[in-house]
């Protein structure tokens, strides 16, 4: 077994100890911590020079049969899922690390800790396969967790009605997608499941145009509903809402950017042509998810909804940068997906301490805390300036990436992604907007009478939140720490997209 | 070991095991469900051992095929089952006895429950001749044979009128089925004047056939076989004889009937598909009957709220995707493509798993709580928390997530009909798979997120599970994740 295999099935193997009887929290902590650990160890080994290719490759082969595609159960890396792999192992860790102990916990401790285990062990190996069935099947993996951790220990009254939604919304969008996939497959001969081979494929014997936009637009759909991308965005922030705090970590911060690097990896490739037609729609989308959102998400009342939204909204951004569709552009977006997968992992995990402590979130209720926890007010004025793009946070190398990227090209004359680009711009505005109008009622101002002061977050707490905080300023100073890795990768997808 | 001695020892078993009821004295029933699983358990191993016929010439082997790995699938498929519902049956006793037992005194306190372990037998081995049966009048027998077990194992408990009401429905429109089929075969022996398929085939295939009589026969045929493997608008029977039979029985209607309907179907389908002048129609009647099963049952299945009510319909949906499979056989111009005879066989092998997992929860869930509905699932995850995994296990395979053997099912089904092009049926099928997301996921609420109801303050305690019930759940489990990461497991048991 290779390294990577272990750390995929590390988590699933600790769920199933769990389900088993081993002690719930220690085991999910002790695999998640192993699975950093690895991950982290696999980075600094990863060469960034060898142009591209894929590293730590492993491959099962599990059935070769007439007239379907050959299947391995295989795994590998390329610089963006070796980002996306830290992403995910860094905020599994923290968000074991804020879950309740278990005697906190009403009911089942075990399903808690076993679900939050598929849950992140679905994305990691996600992100770890090289073979599209897996790919798929692994995302898959932590649908029902999803369903029953919101259900159960969800947060609000609906909380039965948001796991339907949630569950039903992204069931019907994966299978849409898995339409996508199978056209995909079959449009380039149906031969292999294998991404490389596939990508080869697309770019030796294209698909035919209109086969091409169909594909890309079923991947667009369905990745896009995974991605909360405008208009299929109405599952995620009550979501958010109701799911128990590491749950929302997950999804937000992992999960969610699995649609994107769908995107990056499998639509943009195999169907360059089809992305090439249907780039103002995608222009138009993301323009409704920053714009659109982003008023939205200032019109909301309390915490929970509002980082709902934002990250509903900042999507957006990274839509322009696989938009943008050139080196610069694409980079920025996957940079961008991890800083963001950080800064909003972090953001609900402080909106969860402090529902927990205050009982609400609602800034009418609240205000004038910062004085009360002084501790937990300065990281989440960090977290809250990562989030709206501040230098020295990972968000704002990306976002400059992203913006930079898309605005090239603008020497000829200002094109339809240029405009958009333009008008994005007027998102961040709207983002320091809304992280600053939360800031002020929740941490500034008078102190309401009916507030009581709990203390502050103690060190059980700040781990985690500091263990996000250290990765996103580390990137946000030095983002080549990332991009070396992420630039061959798409300098190698670029140019087999022709 | 010849082939056919399976059947016969299966036959000999199911004698051996209803003359220890009527002879020998023995006070717990149950050791007779013991002869037959420990039996069914040395068939299924002889299974890997058997030799094919060095030449075929006699006058049996035109009733039955040789050379055949798929037929000893179904062989397999057959056993299994009934070796999973004999292990129902002996967890189901208690309930068999308190609905048939004789109010006479000096009888036997579980008089009657012999011949409820004994006659599954009887029914295997028809299920096991029909995998074999290549001639019209075997697979008449056959079916016929399974088909009158049935009638009496559906209506066995006599003193439920939910049974009654089953048997009576089951053995009326059975019979009218079988009718059906038989008045079919009659057309089918005047086109082509031989009982034998491969002859069959043959005559079919002839350009100058009279293609309206063979239509006619294929209806007529396509009636009776609908009919069986509960093919809408011929389904109707369905929910209520799931609901009304004895739990192990709706088992294995739900799995060896569908079974052994659908190796028939395959039988004799394929000398219609293989005709020029037939096939087009016959694909498109296929075609038609199967996305008026999908609908019928994906959308009927939602607002159950019987437990046994809702795996009927889902048995009906999943009867919709095999014939949209059935439907996308491929014409010569796509050679090379996925067979349906591989895809069907590889859904019911899968189905198995699955279908026979939910059983078997429901069953040892009935032992404890007095009823089937949904709503009395509450809690069941705090009560019995293995009991509520494998539950979630088998809706989420019949629900298709991936990861599952049920995903390879219907994926290998929507590939063979994008393969064709069947875009409509496609559609169909992915709206009934998101509904099944639906349907299925429903049964977890009340297990996962209500609290078991208490009876006067007391505590409830773990649900008994009996220890060849567990260690077939847990075996199912791992069979269904199994072949849900590498399919190859059940794909090559038959190819």
């Amino acid at each position: 077994m290779t390294t990577l295999e272990i750390i995929v099935a590390l988590p699933l193997l600790a769920a199933l100890a769990i389900g088993l009887g081993a002690p719930a929290r220690f085991t999910a902590l002790g695999a998640s911590v192993l699975v950093l650990i690895m991950s982290l160890v696999t980075a600094v080994r990863f060469s960034p020079s060898i142009e591209g290719a894929l590293q730590n490759v492993s491959s099962r082969p599990l059935l070769q049969m007439d007239g379907f595609p050959s299947l391995s159960l295989s795994f590998g890396l390329d610089g963006i899922s070796l980002v996306m792999l830290l992403l995910s192992a860094i905020v599994m860790v923290a968000a074991v690390l804020v879950s309740p102990k278990e005697s906190d916990l009403e009911r089942s401790p075990r399903l808690y800790y076993l679900s939050l285990l598929l849950i992140g062990g679905g994305a990691i190996g996600a992100f770890c396969s090289t073979d599209l069935f897996f790919l798929y099947a692994f995302h898959e993996l932590a649908l029902i967790p999803t369903f029953l951790m919101i259900g159960i220990f969800g947060t609000g009254k609906d909380r039965l009605r948001t796991a339907w939604t949630i569950t039903i919304y992204l069931g019907v969008g994966s299978l849409v997608l898995l339409v996508g996939l199978i056209l995909a497959v079959i449009g380039l001969g149906g031969s292999t499941f294998n991404i490389e081979k596939l990508t080869t494929l697309a770019s030796d014997a294209p698909m035919a145009a209109d086969l091409q936009n169909w594909v890309f637009f079923l991947l667009l759909v369905g990745f896009g509903v995974l991605v909360s991308l405008f208009p299929f965005h109405s599952w995620a922030a009550p979501a958010y809402v109701e799911a128990p705090t590491p749950v929302a970590m997950l999804h937000a911060g992992v999960l969610k950017k699995f649609g994107l690097y769908g995107l990056i990896r499998v639509a943009l490739p195999f169907a360059p042509a089809g992305a090439e037609a249907l780039l103002n729609l995608v222009l138009v989308l993301l323009l409704g998810n920053i714009i659109y959102i982003g008023l939205v998400t200032i019109a909301q009342k309390s915490l929970d909804r509002m980082l709902g939204y934002s990250s509903v909204m900042h999507m957006g951004y990274i839509f322009l940068g696989i938009a943008a569709g050139n080196e610069l552009g694409l980079s920025g977006a996957v940079l961008l997906m991890f800083a963001h997968g950080i800064s909003i992992a972090l953001l609900f995990a402080m909106s969860g301490w402090l529902r927990e402590k205050y009982g609400t979130l609602e800034f009418d209720k609240l205000g004038g805390i910062g004085k009360q926890v002084p501790k937990l007010g300065l990281l989440f004025g960090f977290a809250a300036f990562a989030s709206a793009g501040l230098p020295g946070f990972a968000n704002f190398a990306a976002e400059v990436e992203v913006f930079i990227g898309a605005f090239a090209g603008a020497q000829d004359g200002l094109g339809w992604i240029q405009w958009a680009t333009i008008i994005s711009l007027w998102g961040v505005v709207i983002s320091a907007v809304y992280m600053l109008r939360a800031y002020r009622a929740i941490f500034m101002g008078p102190i309401p009478k009916k507030l009581e002061a709990p203390a502050d977050v103690c060190w059980g707490t700040r781990l985690p939140l500091l263990i996000l905080l250290v990765a996103l300023t580390a990137v946000g100073f030095v983002p080549e720490l990332l991009n070396q890795f992420i630039r061959p990768a798409i300098t190698v997808l670029l140019a087999a997209a022709g | 070991m010849p082939v056919y001695f399976l059947e016969i020892i299966v036959v000999a078993l199911g004698l051996i095991m209803l003359l220890v009821d009527a002879f020998a004295k023995i006070e717990d029933k149950r050791s007779i469900a013991w002869i037959g699983m420990v039996g069914l358990l040395v068939v299924f191993g002889l299974l890997f051992k058997v030799q094919w016929p060095e030449s075929t010439d006699g006058a049996f082997w035109q009733f039955y095929s040789a050379n055949d790995q798929t037929s000893l699938f179904y062989k397999g498929i057959a056993i299994v089952t009934t070796l999973i519902v004999l292990i129902m049956a002996a967890d189901f006793r208690h309930i068999v006895v308190a609905q048939t037992a004789d109010p006479e005194k000096g009888a036997h306190p579980q008089a009657g429950l012999g011949e409820f372990f004994a006659l599954p037998m009887f029914a295997c081995a028809g299920l096991m001749l029909m995998a074999s049966a290549n001639n019209l009048v075997s697979i008449f027998v056959s079916l016929e044979t399974v088909t009158i077990t049935f009638y009496i194992l559906v209506t066995y408990l006599r003193r439920n009128v939910g049974s009654l009401e089953a048997g009576v429905k089951y053995l009326i429109l059975g019979a009218l089925s079988t009718g059906f089929l038989v008045y079919g075969f009659a057309w089918l022996y005047g086109i082509t004047g031989s009982m034998q398929l491969s002859e069959i085939t043959t005559a079919l295939a002839d350009p100058e056939v009279n293609s309206i009589a063979a239509l006619f026969a294929f209806a007529l045929i396509l009636v009776a076989l609908a009919f069986k493997v509960g093919g809408a608008p011929f389904h109707f029977w369905i929910p209520d004889v799931y609901q009304g039979a004895p739990t192990p029985i709706t088992a294995f209607l739900s799995v060896g009937s569908k079974a052994a309907g659908f190796i028939v179907f395959l039988r004799l389908v394929a000398p219609f598909l293989a005709s020029d002048v037939l096939a087009d129609k016959v694909t498109l009647v296929l075609a038609i009957i199967a996305g008026i099963t999908l609908i019928m049952g994906n959308l009927a299945a939602m607002p159950q709220k019987n437990f046994k009510r809702l795996l009927a319909y889902s048995s009906v949906a999943h009867a919709g995707f095999l014939l949209m499979a059935l439907a996308s056989a491929p014409t010569k111009s796509s050679e090379g493509s996925l067979s349906p005879a591989t895809v069907v066989t590889f859904y019911l092998g899968a189905y198995l798993l699955m279908t026979l997992l939910a059983f078997l929860v429901i069953t040892t869930v009935r032992n404890s709580i007095a009823g089937e509905e949904i709503e009395s699932y509450k809690g069941l995850a705090k009560r019995s928390p293995f009991l509520a995994f494998m539950l979630i296990i088998s809706m989420a395979s019949l629900a298709g997530i991936p990861l599952t053997a049920g995903f390879y099912g219907k994926l290998f089904v929507f590939k063979i009909a994008v393969d064709q092009g069947n875009w409509t049926l496609l559609v169909i099928g992915l709206i009934g798979a998101a509904a099944g997301f639906y349907y299925y996921l429903k049964v977890a609420v009340p297990v996962f997120f209500g609290t078991p109801a208490k009876d006067e303050g007391e505590e409830l305690s773990t649900i008994p599970v009996s220890a060849p019930a567990r260690a077939a759940m847990v075996i199912l489990t791992i069979a269904i994740i199994a072949a849900g990461v590498n399919p190859n497991l059940i794909i090559g048991l038959f190819s």
